[in-house]
């Protein structure tokens, strides 16, 4: 049986176009879904389950809006949520990390899966913040996640007792396999799994089950809260990428087209005419 | 008060990877304004003599002093083994700020530096304004759909990683001579390093040597191509120019490629000299991971579709007829 405990952040679906209004991103109207890498987390913590049993915590730092995710998460399989309102006024990757640690340094945890990063604010920072704030190893970016001891992996020789996670992870385009002592973190790549859809029994059944919501006042103590300050960064706008140039269309035959695009190119210097650098 | 500012020098095999040339000019940005100095950190294998060579190398790029930590377990690097050395050296030379590349390494290392610090960090910095009393970081959001512009708050150090390709690397047109370069060149103690994790074996996929996030030049299909051989025809074309092959997402889920060619909100954010967009409709999701590309060629059977409205040059056409026609071309002139 493991415990494992899947972070989660709910974001704009990724279709959605961004509208600026005053500064900030226009909320109004958007359609939110859960994250895409961590549904693959998600997804992944569901697949152990089935495999090994397990009990899948899910967590996010959030707006109320959050609960959507975390009842969609409840519907697919995961066992409870905890959603984590932060009012430290930072609502920054170290708050957020801080906030996550703080509620699961006490739960004995075997796993925390995680995705690479979230699609809106991009860092992909929190997880393995949190990773280092409880003295876990990670493994970033997996495609393929095993889980056992030395034997069942069919590894004559380890370092460390108990089990391990194997892990095939995306490296720049090259596929890396790690081993990883348990407890750990792993993030999780697109490539790793398929994730399902709710059910409608599902849904039904996530009604009943667990969702508690805790305040940052109840799990940040005041040395906390001077490493958060200590890190802060703020965000001093927003604004929209810069216009392109208007573009022109190539005619011609096919042949036309080719040579005239790279004349063009040449021209440009965008590319070499004496073989590449 | 002098500023010092560390970066982490990566390399692929013995070579420099050029986004750390790029951390050199960011961290020059840095302290305009300011004396100081710049540091850089190195590690590798305990046996690895090509350290030394780099590490000459990097001075001669107007680095002040470089910091070697080689150890048995450094290689392959993984950020949480060597974590521990790094954070060493700059608890010991207190830098202002710590410039990282915002490459799969660094990706890793940085957030878990910042959390070992109680740093800020500010990830995936496609500029840097430097002005008498402020610093600002504008970085992509919503893969690019928006930027911000990000300020440190807290305690120095700070973090801060870069996006490869955005930031005009540092040149040897004026190369730094250094009379006693071994002076400049430090080992560090490598203590308590534990081996937390095992890399058992890599295996190299397509688009050997060249990572999509630093490619000067990307060859990207999608539906379009219809399925592995089309992608065969890409890579010939991306061959030739010396550049790599990415994908939207429509492809990577219809199987034709693997998924880590994606490009888009969901997948790599890649930035290159020229993108050629062949069989890509355009969504919007795959149009926030390239539109911050420097020249973009779509070719589409589809005049309508949404990729031409961001394109420089676009090609209505066949890209089964004319990217071999570009391959073919192309290898004529350079002959």
């Amino acid at each position: 049986m493991f415990k494992i405990v899947v972070l989660l952040k709910q974001t704009f679906d990724t279709e959605e176009k961004i509208h600026i209004v005053n500064g900030a991103v226009n909320e109004e109207g958007a359609k939110f879904i859960i994250n895409p890498y961590d549904e693959y987390a998600l997804e992944e913590a569901l697949r152990i389950k089935e495999q090994h049993d397990a009990e899948i915590i899910v967590i996010s730092v959030g707006p109320e809006r959050s609960t959507h995710a975390l009842r969609s998460a409840l519907a697919v399989g995961a066992d409870q949520a905890i959603l984590i309102a932060d009012h430290t006024n930072y609502s920054q990757s170290s708050s957020v990390a801080h906030l996550l640690a703080a509620t699961i340094r006490p739960m004995k945890v075997d796993l925390i899966l995680a995705g690479l990063f979230a699609v809106d604010s991009g860092s992909g920072s929190v997880a393995l913040q949190v990773a280092q704030l409880l003295q876990l190893p990670h493994a970033s970016a997996a495609i393929k996640i095993q889980l056992g001891n030395a034997e069942q992996l069919h590894i004559k020789e380890l370092p460390w007792d108990g089990n391990v996670a194997r892990i095939e992870r995306d490296v720049e385009g090259d596929t890396e396999t790690v081993l990883l002592p348990l407890p750990a973190l792993i993030t999780a790549q697109q490539g790793l799994n398929d994730p399902r859809y709710p059910s409608l029994p599902g849904i039904m059944k996530a009604k009943k089950k667990p969702l508690t919501e805790l305040f940052s006042s109840d799990l940040l103590q005041s040395e906390d809260l001077t490493k958060i300050s200590a890190s802060a960064t703020s965000c001093e706008q927003i604004l929209p990428p810069d216009a392109r140039p208007p573009g022109q269309f190539i005619t011609g035959t096919a042949q036309q087209q080719a040579s005239s695009l790279l004349e063009q190119l040449i021209e440009r210097s965008i590319i070499k005419k004496g073989g590449d650098s | 008060m002098s500023n010092h500012i560390v970066i982490v020098a990566e390399r692929k095999g013995t070579t420099l990877r050029r986004v750390t040339l790029e951390a050199i000019t960011a961290a020059t940005t840095l302290l305009i304004g300011h004396s100081g100095t710049i540091h850089a950190f190195l590690s590798g294998s305990d046996d690895d003599n090509s350290l030394i060579a780099s590490a000459k190398e990097i001075l001669q790029y107007g680095v002040h002093e470089v910091y070697i930590a080689k150890h048995a377990h450094f290689e392959p690097s993984q950020a949480t083994i060597i974590l521990p050395a790094l954070t060493d050296v700059i608890r010991e030379l207190q830098p202002t700020y710590v410039v990282i590349g915002h490459t799969s390494y660094g990706r890793e290392l940085s957030p878990r530096l910042a959390a070992a610090l109680h740093s800020g960090y500010i990830a995936d910095v496609t500029s840097i304004e430097s002005s008498e009393d402020k610093i600002s970081f504008i970085r992509p959001i919503y893969a690019g759909k928006a930027f911000e512009r990000r300020q440190f708050q807290g305690v120095a150090p700070y973090v801060v990683s870069i996006r490869p390709n955005n930031n005009v690397p540092a040149t040897l047109v004026e190369p730094v001579t250094i009379t006693n370069p071994d002076e400049h060149i430090h080992q560090v103690k490598c203590e308590g390093i534990q081996l937390s994790s095992i890399v058992q074996h890599v295996v190299k996929r397509i688009n050997e040597g060249i990572d999509l996030t630093e490619a000067e030049i990307i060859v990207a299909g999608g539906r379009g191509v219809r399925g592995a051989e089309g992608f065969a025809i890409l890579k010939q074309l991306a061959d030739e120019l010396g550049g790599a092959v990415g994908a939207s997402r429509a492809a990577c889920d219809a199987g034709y490629c693997d998924y880590a060619l994606q490009i888009g909100q969901t997948g790599k954010v890649v930035t290159p000299q020229l993108y050629i967009a062949c069989g890509i409709s355009g969504a919007i999701q795959h149009l926030a991971g390239m539109s911050q590309s420097r020249t973009i060629v779509a070719i589409n059977k589809d005049r309508e579709a949404p990729i031409f409205s961001i394109a420089d040059y676009g090609i209505v056409g066949d890209l089964f007829e004319v990217v071999p026609l570009l391959t073919a071309q192309l290898r004529e002139i350079r002959q």
